[in-house]
């Protein structure tokens, strides 16, 4: 039904991604692992049309920004992941003619119905974050499940089963857990770190909590080396040498 | 947002046709047109034809028509699911009015308010159709108190100018039919404009820092996007040409669904019957074409929040 699932009680469970933008390093590894997984997984298979021609097209869940934040040398690149956010007023479920789009009244996860999606593509326009790609070939309509053939299948070491994206990340940058459960360890890390929500604005409350980049040094460190590197012009050069410092007089002039 | 021809096509023709039948329905239902049976005929079908017509497009950009019928399901929370249940709902009121007036001859008693019925079923109709719109908090221009009323405006607009076309044809012009048209342009046109003045001057609440939760660290500007080439939600919601051109095409829809018709409408209205009805089909025509154009900046006007994701400053 795409009627939401009730509210869900504190302590309920709401599965989730928590993704650190502080150590995110941008290498797309999370990304590629998602499309190999899914491409053989509940969704499959992930169009992916023209691989190795000029213009590769197809569905992905998972896809890294770039994005430049603040001016002059306070500026800094961080690398944002987005992916579906598992809203808990999902606006994609509500629109959904068909039913075919629901939200699992059992841990919260957003998912599709493909039987049942007639490819009418509102769920699209309705989701502020993007996260919903036609797959043309099939007709219907795909987003990321949160793996949700991975978290549960017993087949898995228990250490696998975790989304795809969140075991591959080199960073350790992507967490998974039960964002309605205060005591657990990504509800901790959100607390700790201020995790925050996307578009907190549109009211649609995703479960999915990004932390942002922890302040720059500004400070020289325990190291010994400098905050931020002297101007390689202002330095003298080749320090004490007084030979190259005389050669170097004489030819400045 | 990109502007699929299916769906301008079906939101323009079955607004001219709930549009013309609540026209009829009302006039026929009040006496304000004679119940001949070739007007209520003529000028039934041609509601009917335009709304099946409009109805059997949407399905065309669908990936799968032959699931349409599970679109009925969802009525409880989807403005979709309502609007296709109440489109064809109507149908039953439409077919027992056109039998009253066709076949029985009259629209008084039971037909008279199976006609008020059908009526307000082709209000609701419409109605549903721009909620599917209005609702939708990640499209600002959309997202208007504005969005319904234009609706409702552009479909009893362009119902009307068809309408005054077939009572003119009929010999059926009346001054009340005449007004009915000049109400409808005024509205339309105070209606547009103020939703246009009104998505001019309003961005929406989402910025680009809100978007990526890094208000703290200042100004915020895409570097690289995920891929080199666009994706899906690029295409669907990325769409830009008309927003250059916004002006000009404003400019074509002022002078096609508001200022020639009035013209015609108001020198045409009281000559001789070749003339009149020569004037009232001309503007009928301006009119289909201007709210073409008009439903087609709907859409292509339209901003997306998440273009925010892929270098839009604003939504």
């Amino acid at each position: 039904m795409t009627l939401l699932p009730p509210r869900p009680e504190p302590g309920d469970k709401q599965l989730g991604l928590v993704i650190d933008l502080d150590t995110c390093v941008g290498c797309h590894a999370c990304a590629v692992n998602c499309k190999e997984w899914n491409t053989g997984g509940h969704s499959a298979p992930l169009p992916d049309h023209n691989p190795y021609g000029s213009d590769p097209n197809g569905v992905w869940f998972n896809r890294i920004h770039t994005f430049e934040a603040g001016q002059g040398t306070d500026s800094r690149t961080v690398h944002f992941p987005r992916s579906c956010l598992h809203c808990e007023d999902a606006a994609c479920v509500i629109v959904c003619p068909t039913g075919a789009s629901y939200k699992r009244e059992e841990d919260g996860i957003v998912l599709v119905n493909e039987d049942a999606c007639i490819g009418c593509k509102l769920c699209s326009w309705a989701c502020p974050y993007g996260a919903r790609e036609y797959d043309d070939d099939a007709g219907v309509m795909k987003k990321c499940t949160l793996c949700i053939d991975r978290i549960y299948n017993k087949n898995l070491e228990e250490k696998d089963r975790v989304p795809a994206c969140v075991s591959t990340c080199p960073a350790s940058a992507r967490h998974f857990g039960d964002l309605g459960d205060p005591d657990s360890e990504v509800s901790q890390l959100v607390a700790e770190r201020s995790g925050r929500e996307l578009m907190p604005e549109l009211g649609y409350k995703p479960v999915n909590r990004y932390l942002p980049p922890r302040a720059a040094k500004k400070e020289q460190g325990p190291s010994g080396v400098g905050a931020s590197l002297k101007p390689l012009a202002d330095l003298a050069p080749d320090g004490d040498n007084k030979f190259l410092r005389w050669i170097d007089r004489v030819l400045s002039r | 947002m990109h502007p699929a021809y299916s769906v301008i096509f079906f939101t323009t023709a079955s607004g001219a046709g709930y549009g013309l039948i609540f026209l009829m329905a009302l006039f026929g239902a009040m006496n304000g047109v004679p119940t001949d049976p070739w007007f209520g005929a003529i000028g039934l079908s041609l509601g009917t034809l335009l709304v099946t017509g409009g109805l059997l497009s949407s399905t065309v950009h669908l990936g799968h028509p032959e699931r349409a019928w599970r679109a009925y399901s969802q009525w409880k929370s989807s403005w979709l699911s309502r609007e296709g249940v109440l489109a064809t709902a109507t149908y039953i009121p439409l077919v027992l009015t056109a039998w009253g007036w066709v076949f029985v001859g009259s629209l008084d008693g039971k037909y008279g308010f199976i006609a008020a019925v059908l009526s307000m079923m082709c209000l609701l109709t419409v109605h549903s159709t721009g909620m599917i719109y209005a609702t939708l908090r990640t499209i600002n221009a959309w997202h208007n108190k504005l969005t319904v009323p234009s609706y409702l405006c552009f479909a009893l607009l362009s119902g009307s100018v068809w309408f005054h076309t077939l009572a003119q044809m009929f010999g059926y012009q009346s001054p009340e039919v005449a007004l009915v048209v000049i109400v409808a342009l005024f509205l339309t046109f105070y209606v547009k404009r103020k939703y246009w003045r009104s998505i001019d001057t309003q961005n929406g609440p989402v910025t680009v820092e809100s978007a990526t939760s890094l208000m703290d660290l200042g100004k915020v500007r895409l570097l690289d996007p995920p891929t080199m080439t666009e994706n899906f939600v690029q295409r669907e919601m990325g769409f830009s040409i008309a927003r250059k051109h916004v002006q000009k095409l404003r400019r074509v829809c002022f002078f096609t669904y508001f200022l020639i018709p009035i013209i015609l409408t108001g020198l045409t209205s009281n000559a001789d019957s070749f003339i009149s009805i020569s004037g009232t089909l001309l503007a009928a025509v301006s009119v289909s074409v201007g709210v073409v154009v008009e439903r087609w900046l709907f859409f292509a006007e339209a901003k997306h929040v998440s273009m925010l994701y892929y270098g839009a400053e604003t939504a």
